[in-house]
Parts: C-alpha cells; structure tokens; sequence
C-alpha cells in the first residue's frame, strides 16, 4: 500500500496556495493604504483555520473519495464498452452516476459554500444559502448528466452551449433583476476542488471507452456544462419563487 | 472577557461540524449506493477511507470557520478602505495582482493546460516535442491569468460606474460564440474549460468579499445586485482569449 497522506508536504502546498493572498492583501493594506490591520490576531487565526481546514480537506478527499469515486467512474465507463443491447442499461446507470455525483459533488464544494453565505449575508437572509446551493447543484447535475450524453452520442459541443447560452439571455430578460448576478457568479464557483477531479475522470474515461470517441476532441468540455446550467437553474429557481409569490398574492 | 470568545469560537465549530456532516453526506451516499448496488464490490481498505472522511468533515469545518474570522472580514476591510480612499489606479491594480496572482498559479489550471497542451500536438497542431508542448502549455496558462486579471478589473469599473452587469455578461457570450467560429476546433474544448477552472477555493471568498465590500461602502450601490458578477466575468473572459490565442498561435 502506497503512502497517499503526506501531511506535511500537503500544508506545504496549502500554503503555497494560500500565503501569496495573504502577502498581496497585507502588502496594499499597509504600504498602499497605510492603515493597520484590524484585529490582526484574530486575522491570522482566521487565515491559520483556512490553511487547516484545506490541508485536511483536500488530504481527506485524496485518502477517501477520490480513489473508489475515479474507479467507479472508469468502470461504469469500461462498462459501456461491451456493446449489443446490455450496453443501453450501462449508459443508463452512467446517466444515474452523472446526475448523482454532480449533484453531491456541488453540495460539498467549499467555494459555493463560501458564496452563497456570502449571498444570505449581503440580502439580509431574502435569498437562503441552502437553498441556493440546492439550485446550483441541480442545475450541475444537469449539466454533467447531458455533458456524458454528448459524449456517447458524440454531438458537437458549441451546439448545446450556444442553446444554453440563448436560454440564459432569455431568462436574463423574464428572472428577478436582483438574483441576476449571483446566478452568473454561481456558474464559476461550481467547478473546483471536489467537482473537475471526479468529472474530468468520468469524461476522459467515457471519451477514451466509447467507440469512436477520441479523448482530445471529446475529453473536454464537461466542465463547461457544469458552469452553464446552474446559470439556468438558479434563475430558473428565481422564477418560479417568483411566480408562486404572485400567484399566492392574487389569491388573496 | 476571554472565556466567551472561547465559547463563542467553540460553538462556532460544532456548528460548522454539523454543517459538514449534513454537506458531505450527499456525496457518501452516492458512492456507497453505487459500490454496493451497482458494482458489487465490498470496500478496499474501509478503514483509511473512514479516517478520509473524518479528515474531510474537520477540514470543510474548519475552513468555513476560517473563512468568517480571517478572509471575508479582511477582504471587505480592504474594499471599503479602497473606496474610501478613492484611488483608481491603485483599486484597479490591486483587482488586477489578485486575479492574475491566484490563477496563474492554480493547480487545476496547470493540470488542463498540460492535458490540453497534449492533446494540440497529437492533433499536430504544434509540433510533438516537449518544448513546443511545455511553450504552448505556458502560453495558455499566461493567456488565462491575464484575461482573469483584466476581468476582475472590468467588474470592479462595474460596481464603481454602476454598469448592468447582463449586457456585459451577454456581450461576452457572442464574443464567445464568434470566437467559436473561427477558433481552430482543438483548442474550443480547452477554451471552454479554462472558464470553468480558474476560479479556486480561496479566491472565490475573497472576490465575493472585495465585490460586496466595494458594493455595501460606495454611496447608491446595494450589495446583492452589485456586489456580485466578478466571478462570472472572471470564468467568462478566459474563453474569449485562450479562442483568440490559439487563433493567432495557429
């Protein structure tokens, strides 16, 4: 058994990460701005708990999830390859893959966390941060389930994102002005640490399994449709709270 | 006064611990159902995958935590200095080191520009040798950073000059869909991606705390609607030229 955990060299590359934000903030507050840092230790214990918290975070996904999650997705997609009728049932259980690990990918994702707290705070709790990430990690969901499907069926990417992008422009007109930013932020802080790993391997693996696919021209893209459909589903959600609103209110 | 900012600190954690637990049970669910239903296949090494996960829920916990005391406060300290301060040139040089800064060295931007970087020279579009591929791997790499920069540069004139954020973010799409024309069809796959993962878990925070912070301190500007849209520009921006580079490089 090979040693995966190496907590050392792990906070090292933590901080490889996280220490060049931190000098770039210090540097403009004190020399640019000439003010003091407010409450520094707090700060620094603050930055400390980040550092933690991502070493360990990352460390734990490496030991636990990342492994059985890349060997499952290489196997559903081996699985695919051994054509005749079985091979509609294997694409189904793909599909079913897809869908669940977009989804619950997304609802563990730090940075979404991050934003839709963020999100409850600057709208004095109208927009909920849970159910945000609800929105976001459906529309992920979607997002990779059709993202597989374009790669089995082998159909031109810019086909499905110039269709995203006119349902977005549509709903941009039709959505709540004040949801309208957050929904397009939303589509960028999906895609990181606990997402792209486990979707890349399912898309190389899918691209390089199905006959006829080839891994450079078909590998990629996954992560496009990730950033695009919950562009749609939180202004979707937007929408439909919307309307319930104003249904409730002409009951009355 | 100390002991009830313990308390405060302690609370703060479990609480941050429950939330992780209730995050991450989505995702071991997902693998667990399929090992067991659809595989057939009994865990390898349970307990080090066991002791994964409790390191996962500390860590998501603790990083939340952090989060609220160390980064968001210090990021909106900063915004709101800035625009007190009202010097452009500075604010926007800052916007421009904090995108540039934290992309050009991000892990998964590093990993897709190789991969995609392979990928050119097996479809010959440059030549199959491990300069040309490395040079190639770099220019992306340089070209993203750069169009992050100019992005969060682009959002915070946004917030300062109150522009609507749909017409700059539907602009974006056709430059992106034109660009799809003419781009050599290798490198459309990459450009697409390169959108998606420039934006890493600490800067997320840290641009939505500096877009909120400018957003809440300048007079006639609401937090929510302004606030936001620098990630969006920031996965949007990338697309656009990494297209263009492969246009000219090509």
């Amino acid at each position: 058994m090979e040693i995966l955990f190496n907590p050392v060299r792990l906070l090292l590359a933590t901080a490889k990460d996280v220490l060049p934000v931190l000098g770039l903030l210090v540097l403009f507050q004190t020399l640019v701005l000439k003010r003091p840092i407010p409450r520094p230790g707090r700060i620094i214990f603050g930055f400390c708990l980040v550092l933690l918290g991502m070493a360990c975070f990352l460390g734990g996904l490496d030991l636990a999830l990342f492994p059985v999650g890349r060997t499952m997705a290489l196997q559903l997609a081996e699985g695919a390859q051994s054509g005749g009728r079985a091979s509609w049932i294997s694409y189904g259980w793909i599909y079913l893959f897809a869908f669940m690990i977009g989804f619950s990918t997304t609802i563990a994702e730090p940075a979404l966390i991050a934003v839709a707290n963020k999100a409850q705070e600057a709208s004095h709790k109208s927009v909920s941060s849970w159910g945000l990430r609800i929105a976001v990690a459906i529309g992920v969901a979607i997002g990779i389930t059709l993202g597989t499907f374009r790669i089995v069926t082998g159909t031109p990417l810019y086909l499905y994102i110039l269709s995203g992008y006119v349902v977005v422009a549509v709903q941009t007109l039709l959505a709540p002005r004040m949801i309208i930013p957050l929904a397009y932020d939303s589509g960028g802080v999906t895609t990181s640490t606990v997402t792209v790993p486990l979707v890349a391997a399912l898309g190389l693996g899918l691209a390089s399994n199905v006959p006829g696919r080839s891994p450079i021209l078909d590998g990629f893209g996954l992560i496009a449709f990730a950033s695009l459909f919950p562009i749609i589903s939180v202004l979707g959600y937007a929408q439909l709270a919307q309307w319930m609103v104003q249904r409730r209110n002409q009951k009355r | 006064m100390r002991p009830s900012i313990l308390t405060k600190l302690i609370m703060a954690l479990g609480r941050a611990l429950l939330g992780a637990c209730r995050d991450l049970a989505p995702i071991i669910t997902v693998i667990a159902l399929f090992q067991i239903l659809v595989l057939h296949q009994p865990f390898p090494e349970l307990l080090s995958i066991l002791a994964g996960l409790g390191l996962v829920i500390v860590g998501l916990a603790l990083f939340v935590v952090g989060l609220d005391i160390g980064l968001f406060p210090l990021g909106e300290t900063l915004a709101e200095e800035f625009a007190r301060k009202g010097s452009l040139f500075w604010l926007l040089l800052f916007a421009f080191a904090l995108g540039f800064g934290t992309t050009v060295a991000e892990p998964a931007l590093i990993a897709v520009t190789r991969e995609g970087a392979r990928a050119a020279a097996e479809a010959g579009l440059i030549e199959n040798l491990s300069a040309s591929i490395d040079r190639y791997a770099l220019g992306v790499r340089l070209t993203v950073a750069l169009s992050v920069g100019g992005a969060i540069v682009l959002g915070v004139l946004r917030i300062l000059r109150g522009w609507p954020l749909p017409f700059l973010i539907v602009g974006g799409y056709i430059l992106v869909m034109l660009m799809t024309l003419f781009a050599p069809k290798e490198i459309v796959g990459l450009a697409y991606d390169s959108g998606g993962v420039t934006t890493s878990t600490v800067t997320v925070p840290l641009v939505a705390a500096l877009g909120v912070g400018l957003a809440r301190t300048i007079r006639g500007r609401d937090p929510l609607t302004d606030g936001f849209g620098l990630i969006a520009l920031a996965s949007l921006t990338p697309m656009i030229f990494v297209m263009f580079y492969g246009l000219v490089v090509h």
